[in-house]
């Protein structure tokens, strides 16, 4: 643990930016941040910024909300995104997006903060 | 060698001013008995969560409400597979001879304790707190990508997972416990207001109070043994994030160890007890445990392959999905239908021959996975 690297602040820390963690001893990435890599367990995995761009891998239409902040936004998709960098990341999408499609994220309000959301590529 | 030797199940659904305790002391009281043993020859408490009162020690919590003094106690977390994840370690304490008898319970007033909205928002922290959470999905949204893909990979359709759900309803019109009485129909199902796209309203288990136990012993204590053949785990991810792909999702995984540990074959198997939070669940658990071919399950429902005349009954007390979902107790009730139907007492709900049986539990989001053999010994 070193403690001294500097986080890139991403969408939720209210940045409109996606970062990712990619590991300097197996090239391993990874989404989540850790402190430690999670393939190889090597410590201090670098922070980099992602493009936006990857293929919608699932999605689901929430019709459904559990909260009044989240209610005032239904339906809304939720997907799933393969990003070209080799991570897999949860984010809001099109309603009409697809299995496969390919996407690039831009950012939205959602509840009171910022979030990932994502659109076919024109 | 270990044995469930007794089981207690209350109704599911509505049931006012019952506490979470309450509902654990009534299934004790039930299983207890159903063993034919006093209380105090319980020396092992083995017990769930309650979503509605948290507690770090549920388990000292449970036992001193209910007046037992174990030598061995304490809860398990595995979402909705701790039902047989805490049989599992019964099986292997009383194994090691560490106990005599376990009481593994739980209960909770899941839907009077709390409103529908706050139980869906305690459930939805399954997800990452920073990653997935702030984005509103819910446990339906969670499964409805899965469902999404699963769709999407195999062909099945929507109206093949509406099957599933008009089976467990056919079953628990059977069962004068369940939630729901009502029949159901495919286009009913279809028809349901959209909670989490693919998944609608029917699609979904409900939320319910209720309590379920059973007690594990070294031996049999009544003619008709019920015998835990092996059993395994297998836990690959909590978020659904980061759940590797659908071929190599823990289930298959589980049951493997599990056919090993018991010594059996898919084709041993008389009676099946699967876990049914969602009709994609049980779609996938029955294809992931070989209980039917990739993408096949849904015609076998509609062959009758799983109702209680089939070759493969399943939950035939109309499972998560119709007889309801208490929590922790909702995946307990597949077990004490198991062992009603392997002690030859499930009454109008019988099917011809439970000799084996197979159950698996998932919690999160196919996030943890048990799978189990019981055999019926005489």
């Amino acid at each position: 643990m070193s403690g001294s690297k500097q986080a890139l602040a991403d969408w939720t820390a209210g940045e409109q930016a996606i970062v990712y963690q990619s590991c300097t001893a197996c090239g391993g990435r990874q989404y989540f941040r850790r402190s430690i890599c999670c393939m190889c367990g090597a410590p201090d995995p670098v922070e980099k910024r992602a493009s936006g761009e990857g293929t919608i891998y699932a999605t689901s239409l929430v019709c459904r909300a559990a909260t009044p902040e989240t209610r005032a936004h239904v339906p809304y998709n939720i997907v799933l995104v393969d990003t070209i960098e080799g991570f897999r990341m949860m984010a809001h999408g099109d309603n009409n997006l697809a299995i496969g499609d390919k996407v690039t994220a831009r950012f939205a309000p959602f509840a009171g903060r910022i979030v990932p959301y994502f659109e076919k590529v024109k | 060698m270990s044995f469930i030797t007794g089981v207690g199940l209350t109704a599911f659904g509505r049931l006012e001013g019952s506490s979470s305790l309450d509902l654990m002391s009534r299934a004790a009281t039930l299983a207890i008995a159903d063993a034919g043993l006093m209380r105090a020859e319980i020396d092992g408490i083995l017990c769930g969560y309650s979503t509605v009162a948290p507690h770090i020690m549920l388990a000292t919590v449970f036992a001193e409400h209910f007046g037992i003094r174990p030598t061995y106690a304490h809860a398990v977390q595995v979402g909705g597979a701790t039902g047989l994840a805490m049989t599992m370690l019964a099986h292997h304490l009383v194994e090691a001879g560490i106990v005599r008898h376990v009481l593994v319970v739980s209960g909770e007033n899941r839907l009077t304790g709390q409103s529908r909205d706050a139980s869906i928002l305690a459930l939805a922290q399954v997800g990452h707190p920073a990653y997935e959470v702030p984005l509103g999905p819910t446990i339906p949204a969670y499964y409805g990508l899965v469902a999404s893909r699963y769709m999407h990979e195999y062909g099945v359709t929507e109206a093949d997972l509406a099957e599933f759900a008009v089976l467990m309803r056919a079953h628990a019109m059977t069962h004068p416990g369940a939630q729901f009485h009502d029949p159901i129909s495919v286009a009913d199902v279809m028809e349901s207001k959209p909670v989490a796209l693919p998944l609608k309203l029917l699609d979904c288990c409900p939320v319910s109070d209720g309590g379920a136990a059973f007690v594990v012993s070294r031996e049999p204590t009544s003619e008709t043994g019920v015998r835990v053949l092996g059993c395994a785990q297998a836990h690959t991810h909590q978020h659904v994030t980061t759940a590797p792909a659908l071929s190599e999702l823990g289930a298959e995984i589980a049951i493997a160890r599990a056919k090993q540990a018991a010594g059996v074959a898919i084709s041993d198997v008389r009676y099946a007890a699967v876990y049914d939070s969602f009709t994609i669940t049980l779609a996938m658990l029955l294809e992931d445990l070989g209980l039917a071919g990739r993408g096949e399950a849904a015609a076998r429902v509609r062959s009758g392959h799983f109702s209680r005349d089939g070759e493969m009954p399943l939950n035939t007390h109309g499972g998560l999905l119709s007889y309801g979902h208490c929590g922790v107790g909702g995946a307990m009730a597949h077990l004490v239908e198991t062992h009603l139907q392997m002690t030859g007492r499930a009454e109008n709900r019988q099917v011809r021959d439970a000799s084996i049986a197979l159950l698996h539990g998932d919690g999160g989001v196919l996030s943890s996975h048990v799978s189990m053999f019981l055999e019926r010994t005489r």
